[in-house]
């Protein structure tokens, strides 16, 4: 491998002018939430810094997050974050195959000990050895386990990698686990959703390329900058939640008024994620603009959370599938009838024991 | 007032009028003392409106009509519960307050005696009294055991669980880096996800309304049929017995 250019490099290289690039680097600023000081920061951390050498890791999975990832519109155009990082290794997107691919993994891991990025997109299976992902001819969780011993930072991509997803739901055959359960001993950001938003992946790379470091992660792992809030805390039919005005059934008057959607089972409300305000499709629309309910896809575990369109989740423990006020009402009415047969045997007893007590 | 009692009349208001006329001629003793009642109907009241705002807070009443500028009614609802929340949790700190320096009936709520052979053979006679076994309940000037053991596992403990996941809730809209998240916040990943700890708020608040139909109709049963009082006790203090038999 020859010497890694410099981001700017490669971005002019590309025929990037330099007016578009410094344009560039003030949106990257804006993106992230700094203010416009920090452009200067950025262009100059791209103009001296070699790119990092990332290897981006394909395991059981949907490849959505990929699919989200090259259609990132801020910061720039695919092919220019593709060179930000020095993408040394993806199966999905390189040229490259078989054991020439492979041969890549092994030289990087080699020459950057210590100093590459490891993007995991889905999660390994346990089960049978780990027989039910096959990469490169071994199980996946070894290859994982093979590229997270000397990854400076690891990235785990969605929410298969962050918190198993629809591979791990149950009943979970394949005993697939969110790579923190196989990797204990590295610093794990987590980038949740099914997929996360393009901005938001890019997003997180650019922040660690410009200031060397990982972003400030919340209590679960997850870079506060994009996970802090909930869907619903920015959502712009919160209005109509606060106001009590609600979308009661699909195509009824409130949904044409674009009421709020927490009766048909929006989970925004439960959400962490920056779909209420990053949105998707270069800012175009999110689900809940498009009239469907968030169905909570960045949260751990939502595929076992019973329908997308109910309120109360149910709670399958309880054999049929119920949810938290059938049970509450259950047991209150059964409650309710014991007191009340409980109270006549009383008044029976008393009654038959009256004369005794005088 | 006398009259004659007729059996119909066993679970009327006037029957126990009469019988604090009985009670009256016995000893009394002041067991709850002012901060424990206030404290008891003050959690009262918050928990009415608590159970009421959070029912809704889950299940909304149906759409309003009008523009959105003119209707504010999930945030009143909100707003009566979080209020009523912050007060029942105040009320509940300064109960665990006063078990430490109020007198040793204020201590009986939180200190079972579980590891106590001859505590819960009273639990096992008190037991065989509700389920008509026994004729005659034994005299207790604070909690009979069984009530004690109920109260601390109903009450106690679901009380602490819904503070606890209420104000974790509670630091989701504060946002983080808030008080309620940095003191509560950990219970949303133990628990799961933000879902999954509204589930367990809402069972929670399932769990206190068995316990308050329990509890309500254990009181009034047993100041019509035990042998001491027990309503009027939670507003004066005063604990009047029935009879001068002892135990």
């Amino acid at each position: 491998m020859s010497q890694i250019e410099t981001f700017y490099e490669v971005m002019r290289r590309q025929g990037i002018t330099r007016r578009s690039f410094l344009k560039y680097c003030s949106l990257t600023a804006a993106a992230l939430g700094l203010g416009p000081t920090f452009a200067p920061k950025i262009a100059h951390a791209m103009e001296t810094k070699e790119r990092t050498p990332v290897l981006w890791l394909h395991g059981l999975e949907c490849t959505c997050c990929s699919e989200s990832f090259i259609r990132s519109a801020h910061p720039l155009v695919k092919d220019v974050v593709l060179s930000m990082i020095s993408l040394d290794y993806d199966d999905t997107l390189m040229a490259s195959a078989g054991h020439q691919a492979e041969e890549v993994l092994h030289e990087t891991i080699k020459k950057y000990k210590g100093k590459y990025i490891l993007a995991v997109e889905g999660n390994p299976p346990l089960n049978e050895d780990g027989m039910f992902c096959i990469s490169g001819g071994k199980p996946f969780v070894e290859k994982l386990k093979y590229a997270a011993k000397d990854a400076a930072a690891i990235i785990a991509w969605g929410s298969c990698a962050s918190w198993g997803c629809v591979q791990a739901a149950r009943p979970n055959p394949t005993q697939a686990v969110p790579i923190h359960k196989v990797i204990t001993d590295k610093p794990i950001i987590k980038v949740p959703g099914c997929p996360p938003i393009a901005e938001v992946m890019t997003g997180v790379i650019t922040y660690m390329l410009t200031f060397g470091k990982m972003p400030e992660l919340d209590r679960q792992g997850r870079p506060k900058m994009f996970y802090s809030q909930r869907i619903h805390d920015k959502c712009y039919r919160r209005p109509h939640f606060d106001a009590g005005q609600f979308v009661e059934e699909w195509d009824d008057e409130g949904a044409r008024k674009g009421y709020c959607l927490y009766k048909v089972g929006c989970k925004g409300p439960t959400t962490y994620n920056a779909c209420s305000t990053v949105r998707w499709n270069e800012g175009i629309s999110f689900p809940i603009q498009a009239g469907h309910g968030c169905i909570g896809c960045s949260e751990d575990g939502f595929w076992d959370k019973g329908s997308f369109y109910d309120r109360l989740t149910n709670i399958p423990q309880f054999g049929i599938e119920k949810n938290a006020d059938e049970i509450g009402t259950a047991v209150a009415g059964g409650v309710g009838a014991a007191i009340a047969a409980h109270a006549a045997v009383s008044a029976i007893k008393r009654a038959q024991h009256k004369g005794d007590q005088e | 007032m006398t009259m004659s009692v007729k059996d119909e009349d066993l679970l009327t208001g006037e029957e126990r009028a009469q019988e604090k006329q009985l009670v009256r001629k016995q000893t009394a003793v002041y067991v709850y003392e002012a901060p424990v009642r206030l404290w008891h109907w003050v959690t009262v009241f918050s928990v009415l409106i608590l159970c009421v705002t959070g029912y809704l807070i889950g299940a909304p009443l149906p759409t309003m009509p009008g523009e959105a500028i003119d209707n504010y009614l999930m945030g009143y609802i909100r707003f009566a519960h979080f209020t009523a929340g912050y007060i029942v949790a105040i009320a509940f700190v300064g109960r665990i307050y006063w078990a430490i320096v109020g007198n040793s009936h204020a201590r009986e709520l939180f200190f079972p005696k579980l590891l106590s052979s001859a505590w819960w053979k009273e639990v096992w006679h008190e037991a065989r009294w509700y389920l008509f076994m026994e004729k005659t309940p034994k005299k207790y000037i604070g909690h009979n055991p069984l009530g004690q053991l109920a109260m601390f596992f109903f009450f106690v403990l679901g009380m602490i669980f819904m503070i606890v996941t209420g104000f974790a809730l509670y630091g989701e809209g504060l946002g983080q880096g808030s008080w309620a998240d940095e003191m509560f916040g950990w219970v949303i990943p133990l628990m799961g996800q933000s879902q999954d700890v509204h589930t367990w708020h809402r069972l929670g608040m399932w769990y206190l309304i068995v316990f308050i139909m329990t509890h309500v109709y254990v009181a009034v049963r047993e100041d019509i049929m035990s042998r001491q009082s027990l309503i009027s006790t939670m507003v004066g203090g005063w604990r009047m017995f029935k009879d001068d038999r002892p135990d």
